[in-house]
């Protein structure tokens, strides 16, 4: 029997539309895991006929909304799960389209690995930037590049050759550090999860050895300490009659019991008393777990602030350089005024300079068009009612990520990245 | 040393996270709670959350008067154990106050009366947030669910225009009258559940497990005996015993059972990880149309 509780998580984005056979690799990968039930695929078959499709349509499993089911497109990022021995796999599968940018940056923004597929007949696609330099942005650490539909290029490694130099010639300009190329046939399951007898020349792994062998055991900043706290909680009763404990998930490093602290914004020093767990006291405590911790001192300490090392300072600043990537119809306002969700803080804040729009096909920065409408990413400028307690993005997601939310209607209406 | 949690820890880490975040942002949470294992492992969560504190916040039970009466015993021993409130919104009241009607014939359920008597109690207990134990994994449209999920005053959702969710960071701004589900165990598949429950080795209802109980046949699906369904003469006749288990517990006239052996949670764990059916195959409640499940939720349903 498995040992389920050796098992790592790992998070991946798929971006591409049917055409690139997208939907058909994830059934694939899906199928040949054996993670499609017998009713999820006859439901789907069923509807399939219905609707007089050719074959099996498995775009109808993610493709859960009715006008999804309708129109045929996917609207909204969807879940898949399905799991090895070795490893448990979340897709978040999202549409390829230009006006679903938010979608594929929201399944972004949390995934080890990035999947881009190439159709082997049509080459490095407007398309395929644009999936690269959203990882890129996001800072997803794995790229995987699937050059899919092998087959009918004939397996031709000089096809595969070129499209990889193509890819390697533009990500270049990105800030990508771990990418990967893979042969495959989705359709045919070349080197999806078993390895092809028509590759010969390939000497690569198969995709879904690479999605379970990725080192992602450092995809987390285990180096610069940063707690947030969440709530403090106060139990009252006798047994835990002085008990003050900050619940919180580190986001950044690796306390221990001990460890001299700093707090922010107060700046007072304490030390790491305990950190406690249901299960019991820890030791040490690292991302991305849910820990409880006291300190030695009383202290003012709530929701909002931030537990440190002594000798290693997160930026505190009220003035920010963002990369934003605009989700609304309303356009980004300059001068206008927008609450801002960062780690556990909330507070407001006023957009004081659009410095460019980024044309995220060509990369080129327009100084010119300031108008930031639904979809679209720029660099921007803000000012916040009080100091946040910040990395930049690069050096931790969790930190260095922020979210615009416009007043009155509540709506999430952007998603900031801090350089 | 690495650093590296495995991925129930993470699941677990990650539940937790929005629990808490739930019990900061909201004035009037409350974990709604049927008595299945997917609410047995938020009630776990949740002491996980706020330990040494209580649990913060009430459990809610919407009792359709069709229960399992192995799940109602479970669930005042549990309550009891916590020292957690319950509150219970009550589907037989509702009829019998006269506001709303039952379903008649031969598949009448009152799953779908749940839906008012969940919104009247939320409305009525002026609740805020209302935690349920709903996966991406067991529905489809379920997949397209937020782990903070916005309602509006009618407790509608709408899932063309979700607020999108990144990072670790969840809006939960609303306006007055408005309110959130929140779904904390979203990311969790019905394996990793029981694997979790395994580890932890929490105490399940007895239903899970293997019984004999007297069932019929109903369009594919295995259901229990009871008095809450109307049977056609065939069925009666049809009638027998068998063993069997749930793998979801809920209204006892829409809950399937599944023919099993399984007696202990380690052999739980091994029927699912071959299952070839979902969990929800045996929902005569999903079954309806193929959008039942998006429909109810519009409405409301949790």
């Amino acid at each position: 029997m498995t040992d389920y509780t050796n098992m790592e998580l790992l998070r991946f984005t798929t971006a591409g539309s049917v055409d690139d056979g997208k939907s058909t690799l994830i059934g694939r990968l899906l199928y040949d895991s054996k993670s499609i039930f017998e009713d999820q695929y006859d439901a789907v078959r069923d509807s399939s006929e219905r609707r007089g499709e050719e074959g099996v349509n498995l775009a109808l499993l993610t493709d859960g909304l009715k006008s999804e089911r309708e129109q045929g497109i996917t609207i909204d990022v969807a879940y898949r799960y399905f799991n090895t021995p070795k490893r448990k796999f979340i897709i978040a599968d999202t549409p390829g389209h230009i006006q679903y940018t938010r979608n594929m940056v929201t399944g972004a923004s949390t995934a080890n690995v990035a999947l881009i597929l190439i159709d082997a007949r049509k080459g490095v696609l407007e398309q395929t930037r644009r999936h690269a330099f959203i990882a890129s942005l996001l800072q997803i650490p794995h790229l995987v590049v699937c050059i899919n539909k092998m087959d009918l290029v004939d397996y031709n490694e000089e096809v595969y050759e070129k499209i990889k130099q193509d890819f390697e010639e533009f990500s270049y300009k990105l800030d990508v550090n771990d990418v990967h190329f893979i042969p495959i046939s989705a359709l045919k399951g070349d080197n999806v999860v078993n390895p092809s007898d028509k590759t010969p020349w390939y000497q690569g792994s198969t995709l879904l050895y690479y999605l379970e062998n990725v080192h992602i055991g450092s995809d987390h900043n285990f180096i610069d300490c940063r707690f947030p706290v969440q709530l403090v909680l106060r139990p009252n009763t006798d047994e835990f009659h002085d008990y003050r404990g900050y619940a919180g998930r580190i986001a950044g490093g690796v306390f221990k019991k001990g460890d001299k602290v700093m707090l922010l914004p107060s700046g007072f020093a304490s030390k790491i008393a305990k950190i406690d767990t249901l299960d019991g006291e820890l030791e040490e405590a690292y991302p991305p777990m849910s820990v409880t911790m006291l300190l030695e001192d009383d202290l003012d300490l709530s929701r909002g602030d931030m537990i440190v090392r002594e000798n290693n300072h997160p930026e505190v600043e009220q003035d920010l350089e963002v990369m934003v990537c605009w989700f609304h119809d309303r356009p980004l306002q300059l001068r206008g005024k927008y609450a801002i969700l960062h780690t556990t803080q909330e507070v407001r804040c006023i957009v004081k300079e659009i410095r460019y729009k980024l044309d995220i096909n060509t990369l080129h920065r327009n100084e010119e068009d300031k108008q930031i409408g639904m979809n679209d990413i720029a660099r921007v400028v803000i000012r916040t009612t009080k100091p946040l307690f910040f990395d930049a993005y690069r050096k931790n997601r969790i930190t260095g990520s922020l979210l615009f939310v416009e007043e009155g209607t509540n709506d999430t209406v952007g998603a900031g990245m801090i350089i | 040393m690495s650093y590296h949690l495995n991925h129930l820890k993470e699941l677990e880490s990650e539940s937790i996270f929005v629990l808490r975040e739930v019990a900061a942002q909201f004035e009037r949470p409350v974990l709604m709670f049927s008595g299945g294992k997917d609410s047995i492992l938020m009630v776990h969560l949740a002491r996980k959350a706020f330990y040494p504190a209580r649990i913060p916040f009430p459990l809610l039970h919407v009792d359709t008067g069709h229960n399992f009466p192995e799940t109602i015993e479970y669930r005042d021993k549990l309550v009891e154990e916590i020292g957690a409130k319950l509150i219970v919104g009550s589907v037989q009241d509702a009829i019998d106050e006269g506001k709303i009607a039952e379903e008649k014939g031969y598949n009448a359920s009152r799953n779908y009366l749940q839906t008012s008597v969940l919104l009247e109690t939320l409305e009525e207990g002026k609740y805020d947030a209302a935690l349920g134990g709903a996966r991406r994994d067991e529905e489809k449209a379920r997949a397209k669910e937020r782990f903070f999920s916005h309602r509006d005053e009618f407790g509608q959702w709408d899932p063309k225009n979700q607020r999108p969710e990144l990072w670790n960071l969840f809006n939960g701004k609303k306006n007055y009258g408005e309110h959130f589900r929140v779904f904390p165990i979203s990311n969790w598949t019905e394996l990793d559940v029981w694997m979790y429950l395994a580890a932890e080795g929490v105490e399940l209802p007895s239903l899970y497990f293997a019984h004999e109980r007297p069932v019929f046949e109903r369009d594919g699906i295995l259901l229990a005996d009871c008095d809450y369904i109307q049977k056609r003469p065939e069925e009666e006749g049809a009638i027998e015993e068998r063993m069997v288990r749930c793998r979801t517990i809920g209204d006892m006239t829409c809950t399937g059972v599944w023919e099993s052996q399984a007696a202990t949670i380690e052999d739980i764990i091994k029927e699912v990880s071959i299952a070839r059916k979902t969990e929800r195959g045996g929902r005569a409640d999903d079954k309806r149309s193929e959008t039942a499940m998006e429909d109810r939720k519009k409405q409301g349903y949790f």
